[in-house]
């Protein structure tokens, strides 16, 4: 495998107002520069673990490395200079226009009290542009379609320029026509040799552009490694505890239940 | 395909200068509205020729329109910010136990020493201030949600606790008349505003103000989750404390003066953001000027229609629920222009 761009040494997480432990005894090194999946049934600790490596949430024990760097030690502008989030959703509350929106992802590079210059303007227009919505600058975000909504918190986060994208459930709402343009966006993206950390339920979307998978299981690693590896039936059953099969043809891998 | 230069640039700075034009012109017909030299609006020549009436105007009406206009302008922005950091476009300044706060120190006041405009200032700042603190102390004891629920939660207790206070206090007055004095209070006025209460809550509105207006873009990222601000490379909690705090201190210092004047926190954000979009940086000043217009218009109106006063509150309060209707039977309504 290239080079690792986060390493993880035995995280543990429980939350502060419950004794339950989301997450046991993680160690995990994640390539750079490739496209990872965080694959594991609902309640696995997907999230969870998508919050440790965000900064959001920290650890009881063990620690995260970033660039061979403790997380903690970055300030929060180098961080969010480093890693993005796109969230599964968010409540689009105010009728912000895209480009307004996309900017918002330029934070760590402004200054406290500043506002956004020239530059910031150029970027976040060719974040827009990115995801194909450059024409609707101008529009309204409460008026977009869910698929949209998804592509524009995606810009937001491509305009904070990082070397990091994390993207939580991205395709969890999408019918499959807006699926297959997210999931192309991100593949070339991670193309461009861009990092990028997905977390899913969805073996196929993983299938279809992770390089890399780790499969979390109750709070666990239960399987790391390439994906085509790691897309077997046996792993995905033992996995999900339902009976799925695999099947390669050409280049595609296809998923079903028996 | 569309050039970055082909941008449409918002038209605010328009939207600006024609408010900023208005609130001069209302301005001017404020300064000659009255019952002195005439009833309703006298010539600028009739003033300015008689010395009672430039008294009149330099002691009582410019203290009170510069009050107007800054107590306007601090309940107007500090309504679009809590709005906006709590994504919630229905919240108005005094929640956070600030209004009923102020409300229950003003009462007390007026009870225990009879109605002495300063006494009653101090006093319903004082305790508008305890309800802010009492509302972060409590939230940081509830073991409820994420910090901006129990915040609100917090809120609406303190509220409820001073709104028993003060009910308990109005059962106790005298209906003859210290009740009087609390009812009027409540009603929100500026009859009593000149220029030692102005200068006295000038400071803190001017700092909060000024702090809310460097902070306009930065609120516009704050309006989202938490969890995004921070990927953003934000700290939610302690740049939305400090808004928070900065906008509610000013609020405090702003009703001091008036007594409890409401909607204009609650409907004035919503027309800026229906004249230049949502975007902090140009709706933000929007509805500082917005708010100080609109309660010179309501000030004017409540000194002027009749030979007794028509308290400030009731005259916010008709216009912004017509307001508020309007725009909610709009084409556009609440939530898609918000």
């Amino acid at each position: 495998m290239t080079e690792t761009i986060f390493n993880l040494e035995k995280i543990e997480y429980t939350y502060q107002d419950s004794a339950k432990k989301v997450l046991h005894d993680i160690s995990l090194d994640i390539p750079k520069s490739v496209i990872t999946a965080l694959l594991g049934p609902n309640g696995s600790g997907k999230t969870t673990l998508m919050d440790i490596l965000l900064g959001w949430k920290k650890t009881n024990t063990g620690r995260v490395l970033v660039k061979g760097k403790d997380l903690s030690s970055y300030s929060r502008r180098e961080r969010s200079k480093l890693i993005s989030l796109v969230p599964q959703n968010e409540p689009l509350q105010f009728a912000f226009t895209l480009l307004d929106y996309v900017l918002f992802g330029r934070a760590p590079y402004i200054p406290q009290l500043g506002i956004p210059g020239k530059k910031d303007i150029e970027i976040a227009f060719a974040a827009l542009e990115t995801v194909g919505l450059q024409e609707l600058h101008g529009r309204s975000i409460t008026s977009l379609s869910g698929g949209e909504r998804q592509l524009i918190m995606l810009a937001r986060s491509l305009a904070q320029q990082p070397e990091i994208l994390l993207l939580d459930e991205p395709t969890s709402s999408l019918d499959p026509g807006n699926t297959e343009k997210v999931l192309d966006i991100l593949n070339e993206l991670g193309n461009s040799g861009l990092t990028i950390i997905f977390s899913t339920h969805d073996p196929s979307a993983a299938a279809q552009i992770a390089n890399y998978i780790v499969m979390l299981r109750r709070g666990k690693i239960y399987r790391a490694d390439k994906s085509n590896y790691l897309l077997t039936s046996e792993n995905l059953t033992n996995l999900y505890g339902a009976n799925l099969k695999v099947t390669h043809v050409g280049e595609s891998i296809i998923i079903y239940r028996d | 395909m569309k050039n970055i230069n082909q941008i449409k640039k918002p038209k605010p700075a328009y939207v600006i200068l024609t408010l900023s034009i208005a609130t001069i012109l209302i301005i001017a017909i404020s300064l000659f509205t009255g019952r002195y030299p005439q009833a309703g609006i006298s010539s600028p020549a009739a003033i300015l020729t008689d010395n009672l009436a430039l008294k009149i105007l330099w002691i009582i009406r410019i203290p009170r329109i510069l009050s107007a206009l800054l107590i306007g302008a601090v309940l107007a922005s500090s309504g679009y910010v809590f709005q906006m950091l709590f994504a919630n476009p229905l919240v108005e300044p005094g929640f956070l136990g600030v209004s009923q706060g102020a409300a229950f120190g003003a009462a007390g006041s007026i009870l225990l020493f009879g109605y002495i405009p300063i006494l009653t200032q101090i006093s319903s700042a004082v305790f508008a201030v305890i309800g802010l603190i009492l509302s972060f102390s409590l939230a940081s004891k509830f073991h409820f949600g994420g910090w901006i629920l129990r915040l609100i939660l917090a809120g609406i207790a303190v509220s409820a606790l001073f709104s028993s206070g003060l009910g308990l206090l109005k059962y106790i007055a005298d209906p003859m008349n210290e009740l009087q004095d609390i009812t009027f209070w409540l009603l929100g006025g500026l009859w009593d505003a000149d220029w030692n209460s102005f200068l006295s809550i000038l400071f803190v509105c001017l700092i909060s103000l000024i702090i809310l207006y460097l902070y306009r873009w930065r609120i516009n990222v704050l309006s989202m989750n938490d969890r995004s601000a921070h990927a953003a490379g934000i700290s939610p909690k302690i740049e939305k404390r400090l808004l928070l705090i900065t906008a509610t201190i000013g609020t405090a210092a702003a009703i001091s003066v008036s007594g409890l004047v409401g909607w204009v926190g609650l409907i004035v954000p919503h027309l800026a953001r229906k004249l230049v979009g949502s975007d902090s940086r140009f709706a933000l000043p929007v509805s500082m000027i917005l708010g100080a217009l609109y309660l010179l218009i309501c000030d004017t109106f409540g000194r002027a229609l009749f030979a007794g006063e028509l308290p400030l509150g009731i005259l916010t309060s008709i216009g912004g629920a017509l307001l508020f209707i309007i725009l909610l039977s709009s084409r556009k309504s609440l939530g898609k222009t918000v």
